[in-house]
């Protein structure tokens, strides 16, 4: 079965605003799917509908060819969907290896043992983890005197820690250099192929955005207005209207034309 | 009809009054974000000076309504000087050490106030003009109630305007949203806070002096009104104004209609409507998501397991403390078991504050309930010492079950705030269920059995339980449900997003630090052969969160140190005649020069002399 | 290695800062930051997330404690004085994760940021503000947290404005807003510009502060690692490619 997800006719109002209007995608095993379009066009909608934590008015989300509508956050995470924020959310009076730790204490539903040694759980896994994002070095220092990019990273392990076929990233990049996101999405890319994980993902750098996805989506104000590869997008004169622009915060060729 | 209409208007009445205090309360959380324990104590100055003010001028109805806005008046500017004194330096510290630095002031006014006017209750003048009463529908209501009655809602309106039709209102809504970016748009906060401060003391105090006529002026005012203005807060939705004002009616209403069919319902009514609205509204009935949290804290760093030079000081120091009831005298060994059941006290409300990161405000609930089961059980029920010693901490952990169930719902200043419910739900049924609890009298005689009765027997009883107690818990933060705690109180998402269901967890967490709690209230039962109403008070909450903070709040040893040293300096300042002064000032001491506690600032000595020996052999 | 571009050193500077250092805890994160604003300039402080340019923005705004070096303003030290005093004497501060006043209208928000008008810098109205931002005018009523992301960042920058500053410091404006907006944000620092602003913008994004600025400044783990103009940064890919890593 090559087809992990089947997205259809997702539909949420709040408030007499229809947020996402009969939204429908699949997503192939191993593909890298990028869903963009203004703020407020119902991305964090559309994700949230996807990890659980909103009910869609209408519409199903089937992962694997089960129905996660009406299932809650948590099992739909031991499902297999891992989920990356926006803004890190770590825990920060631990260190990264107790990060990772907590993760695979919880997969491995340890969480109400009251006599064990928390550190001595899972290490070897943990530290294998932390090692496919090159942050094994890391391993002992505080999560809070981590700079952001390697927050990033580590969100990354703690996310592969239960193995998961579907990975939802909300705008991963954010916050970073250039040079930081290159480098996480291409390491996100990597193991994304190695471990034949999903993932979409949202996003507001269109540099990120052209250079890995393999295809993408585009919404505005809830509705899909396009999809296709980057080129395709790009071209779009719809998207180029109400959300790309003249390219010219983003691409530097485009820049030199214009200038 | 006539006569429920009487009693509504009562009830309103009542509500003028209490939304007087509440909405200072509110206006000075939503800016400042403190949680002013002291509002009471603005509160009865307010009503000592109105009656020192009426009954010195006597100019008729004039001079009374004079009277009232200059004692308001003198309370907003005694609030300037608290404000600029010790608040200033304590915005950024978490609420924890807001509440107890403001307790301290309470402590300070309690003493003052005991000095200038005495012990004495005293009766105020009745309102000139307004001293008699009106007939509506065949029932006589006081003339003094319609004006409070027309006063409330008429300072709701003043606020309203001033909040929204002013520049200074627009201010200080900005300021409960976002305090440091209004500085940088220009304003100076410094005052805006003081102002907001004047603002709630004014209110306060006018609240005071309001009531003289209505109620006798007495030193307990304090603390019986701040209970119920924090409700009245919290109903309301913290920061706002119309929520006090909506939540005062429905308390005093709902007050005057259910004493008629229960009559001893009063005292606990309020928090039981609390509870409820929490319950569905979990930032009261007006109040806005992100409203519950102070001042954001610093992380702490990671928990590290003792080395063995540790645990080998660890162990001396422990055969030491066993040892010394074979030194010292009977009067210190019993001292000793004071020390040892106030740090289990604290290391179980350090597990549910520091660990699992629900503030509480009513700990002694628990420590409560278990002295008073052991109490039961030994008295009522017959049932042994030993078994009680089992039984009555999970008659605990059932109580922190049922409240923890609530609880566990908010987080921040409000889950605080509902612990503090709890407590005095508990406070009230102890005190009014004479037939089963003594009231008042308490429960006398409960000894230890006969083979325990000597006090040094005691002391190793007590050692044992006391040290596995503090053990099981410093095990069980190091396990991995101490640190799913710490995460979730880290980050309630990324906690949610591994997979865990972080509200059963707190629950269980709340559970079990109940549970221990009630450990140290069974064996501080046997010890003293009694058991009262305060152990569950407000006053035992206290005292649990001030030795957690004297001991600071970021290590685990932090509650050690902290009861030990709060209980050597309660026994030796309660001694004293003025000792609240005393021991409010050593609050505030350490709240403003020790924030960090004792381990904190042991920790920053040793790391000062790790630097220097680095530096001398670099 | 620093390229010195002196012919913009030649018109006095509106803001100088001189070896600054700044701290969090024991942690340095500023060392010896020297920056300078010319009057009606656009200087953008490049660098990645963390090098230090919010830092930088705040310690001229009076918002960090642990701070020393030398910060002018109009030939006034202004290091040491509280952010209120900062804001009162011409500096406008547009933070970085937009800060707007969630529940206040959008009027409301503005009036927070009003202050007198100032000699040497230009007079903004709600109306002016309402021509240079549309969309808020159709929004006025509306609470903060009801507008969009790029409306947000509008507000916030139109709140700053109300205040009539001489400097705007613009911590990453188009950090997390969709490239269509980041385009309007780059026509209204050039309207900043026209008015006599001098402007001292933060960015990651090197396309964009190239669009809106004169020259820039690379700082990286707290220190000025380049000072000029693009051209010359063109000149050497291997500055950009060090410290940015474009």
């Amino acid at each position: 079965m090559n087809t992990v997800l089947e997205a259809r006719n997702l539909s949420k109002a709040f408030g007499g605003i229809q947020a996402v209007d009969d939204f429908s995608f699949d997503l192939r095993r191993g593909e890298f799917l990028a869903l963009i379009g203004p703020n407020g066009a119902g991305k964090t909608t559309c994700f949230n509908m996807l990890n659980g934590y909103l009910k869609p008015d209408r519409g199903s989300v089937r992962l694997q060819g089960k129905e996660l509508v009406g299932i809650r956050p948590r099992k739909i995470w031991r499902m297999g969907v891992g989920r990356t924020f926006q803004i890190t959310e770590t825990f920060l009076s631990m260190t990264v290896l107790e990060n990772v730790q907590m993760a695979l204490i919880s997969y491995h539903r340890r969480c109400f043992d009251l006599f064990s040694r928390a550190t001595r759980l899972y290490r070897d896994r943990a530290e294998q983890l932390l090692e496919l994002v090159s942050m094994q070095e890391h391993a002992s220092r505080a999560c809070s005197e981590l700079a952001y990019g390697d927050l990033k990273r580590l969100e990354l392990a703690i996310a592969l820690a239960h193995d998961p076929v579907l990975l939802l990233m909300d705008e991963p990049t954010a916050g970073m250099a250039p040079s930081e996101r290159v480098a996480l999405m291409a390491l996100t890319a990597e193991i994304v192929a190695r471990q034949q994980v999903s993932v979409v993902f949202t996003e507001h750098d269109m540099d990120v955005v052209f250079a890995h996805a393999h295809r993408i989506l585009v919404l505005n104000r809830g509705e899909l207005i396009a999809e296709g590869t980057g080129s395709e997008i790009r071209e779009n004169p719809m998207v180029q209207e109400v959300y790309l622009g003249g390219g010219a915060v983003f691409e530097a060729e485009n820049e030199a034309a214009s200038a | 009809m006539g006569f429920y209409f009487a009693q509504l208007l009562t009830g309103l009445a009542n509500a003028s009054s209490l939304f007087l205090i509440a909405s200072g309360l509110s206006i000075i959380f939503g800016v400042t974000r403190i949680v002013n324990f002291a509002h009471g104590s603005l509160y009865m100055v307010g009503a000592y000076l109105a009656y020192t003010l009426v009954s010195a001028m006597d100019l008729g109805a004039f001079g009374f309504w004079l009277g009232v806005l200059v004692a308001a008046a003198i309370v907003g500017l005694i609030g300037l000087l608290i404000e600029m004194t010790i608040l200033r330096r304590i915005y950024h510290a978490p609420e924890l050490f807001q509440l107890v630095a403001t307790f301290g002031v309470l402590l300070i006014f309690q003493d003052a106030t005991l000095a200038i006017w005495g012990a004495q209750d005293l009766l105020g003048p009745r309102a000139p003009g307004l001293d008699g009463a009106l007939r509506i529908m065949g029932e006589p209501i006081p003339e003094y109630d319609l004006a409070l009655i027309a006063i409330g809602p008429l300072v709701l309106l003043g606020i309203w305007l001033l909040f929204r039709k002013t520049r200074w209102g627009v201010l200080v809504r900005a300021a409960t949203q976002d305090r440091e970016m209004v500085a940088a748009l220009g304003v100076n906060q410094a005052w805006l806070f003081s102002a907001t401060f004047v603002l709630g003391a004014f209110l306060a105090g006018l609240g005071g002096a309001l009531q003289i006529p209505r109620e006798t002026v007495s030193l307990q005012m304090d603390l019986s009104v701040i209970g119920e203005a924090f409700v009245i807060v919290v109903i309301g939705g913290m920061g706002s104004v119309t929520g006090a004002y909506v939540a005062a009616v429905l308390i005093s209403v709902l007050n005057a209609f259910a004493i008629l069919i229960f009559p001893q319902v009063s005292i606990v009514l309020p928090f039981i409507v609390m509870a409820i609205v929490l319950t569905l509204r979990p930032h009261g009935l007006f109040g806005a998501a992100g409203s519950e949290h102070g001042a954001p804290t610093e992380p702490e760093q990671p928990l590290r397991l003792m080395g063995e030079k540790g645990m080998m000081i660890l162990f001396a120091a422990m055969a030491v403390f066993a040892l010394s009831p074979v030194i010292v005298g009977d009067f210190t060994t019993v001292l000793l078991v004071d020390v040892m059941v106030a740090t289990l006290f604290a290391v179980s409300l350090h597990f549910m504050m520091g660990i699992g990161g629900m503030v509480s405000f009513g700990h002694a609930a628990y420590f409560g309930i278990g002295a008073y089961a052991a109490a039961m059980m030994v008295k009522q029920l017959g049932i042994g010492m030993l078994p009680t010693i089992f039984l009555a901490p999970a008659v605990a952990g059932a109580g922190a079950l049922f409240f923890g169930w609530f609880c566990v719902r908010l987080s921040g200043v409000y889950l605080a705030m509902l612990t503090l419910a709890a407590a005095q739900i508990l406070w009230g049924i102890t005190f009014q269920w004479q037939q089963f609890t003594g009231g008042d009298d308490g429960i006398v005689g409960v000894w230890p059995a006969g083979w325990a009765s000597s006090d040094k027997v005691y002391f190793y009883l007590a050692f044992v339980c006391c040290i596995g107690g503090i053990w099981f818990l410093r095990r069980a933060a190091h396990s991995p449900f101490g640190y799913t705690l710490r995460g979730i109180r880290d980050s309630r998402t990324r906690a949610e997003a591994i997979g865990v269901d972080s509200r059963f967890h707190q629950w269980m967490g709340f559970t079990l630090a109940g549970a221990v709690a009630g450990l140290a209230g069974t064996i501080f039962a046997f010890s003293k052969g009694s058991v009262f109403p305060d152990s569950l008070g407000i006053a035992q909450s206290i005292d649990g969160l001030i030795m957690v903070l004297l001991g600071g709040i970021h290590a685990l040893a932090g509650p050690i140190l902290g009861a030990g040293v709060f209980v050597m300096i309660e026994d030796w300042v309660t001694r004293l005649a003025y000792w609240r002064v005393i021991f409010g000032i050593i609050i505030l001491v350490v709240v403003l020069l020790a924030p960090d506690g004792i381990a904190g600032g042991i920790n920053r000595l040793f790391a000062r002399i790790r630097a220097v020996r680095k530096g001398g052999t670099a | 290695m620093a390229v010195l571009s002196l012919k913009l050193r030649m018109r006095p500077p509106v803001l100088e800062v001189a070896n600054l250092n700044a701290r969090y805890g024991r942690a340095q994160i500023l060392h010896d930051v020297s920056i300078l604003l010319g009057r009606n300039e656009v200087v953008a402080l490049l660098g990645r997330n963390g090098a230090g340019k919010t830092t930088t923005m705040k310690s001229i705004m009076g918002m960090l404690r642990q701070v020393d070096g030398r910060i002018s303003y109009e030939n006034q030290d202004i290091l040491g004085k509280p952010s209120y005093m900062i804001c009162r004497a011409g500096i406008g501060y547009v933070p970085e994760e937009r800060r707007i006043f969630r529940d206040l209208t959008v009027e409301e928000n503005l009036e927070v940021g009003r202050r007198a008008k100032r000699e040497n810098a230009p007079e903004w109205t709600l109306e002016r503000l309402f021509d240079l931002f549309p969309n808020l005018r159709e929004r006025r009523s509306n609470l903060g947290k009801h507008l969009s992301g790029g409306e947000q960042q509008m507000l916030t920058i139109a709140r700053t404005l109300m205040g009539n500053p001489a400097v705007v410091l613009l911590d990453e404006p188009s950090e997390g807003i969709a490239p269509v907006i980041v385009e309007q944000m780059g026509f209204v620092i050039a309207e900043l510009k026209r008015q006599g602003l001098s402007v001292l913008i933060s960015e990651q994004n090197l396309h964009f502060a190239r669009l809106v600025s004169d020259r820039a400044y690379i700082i990286e783990k707290g220190q000025v690692r380049y000072d000029g103009s693009f051209d010359d940064l063109d000149q050497h890919p291997e500055i950009s490619r060090k410290y940015l890593a474009v």
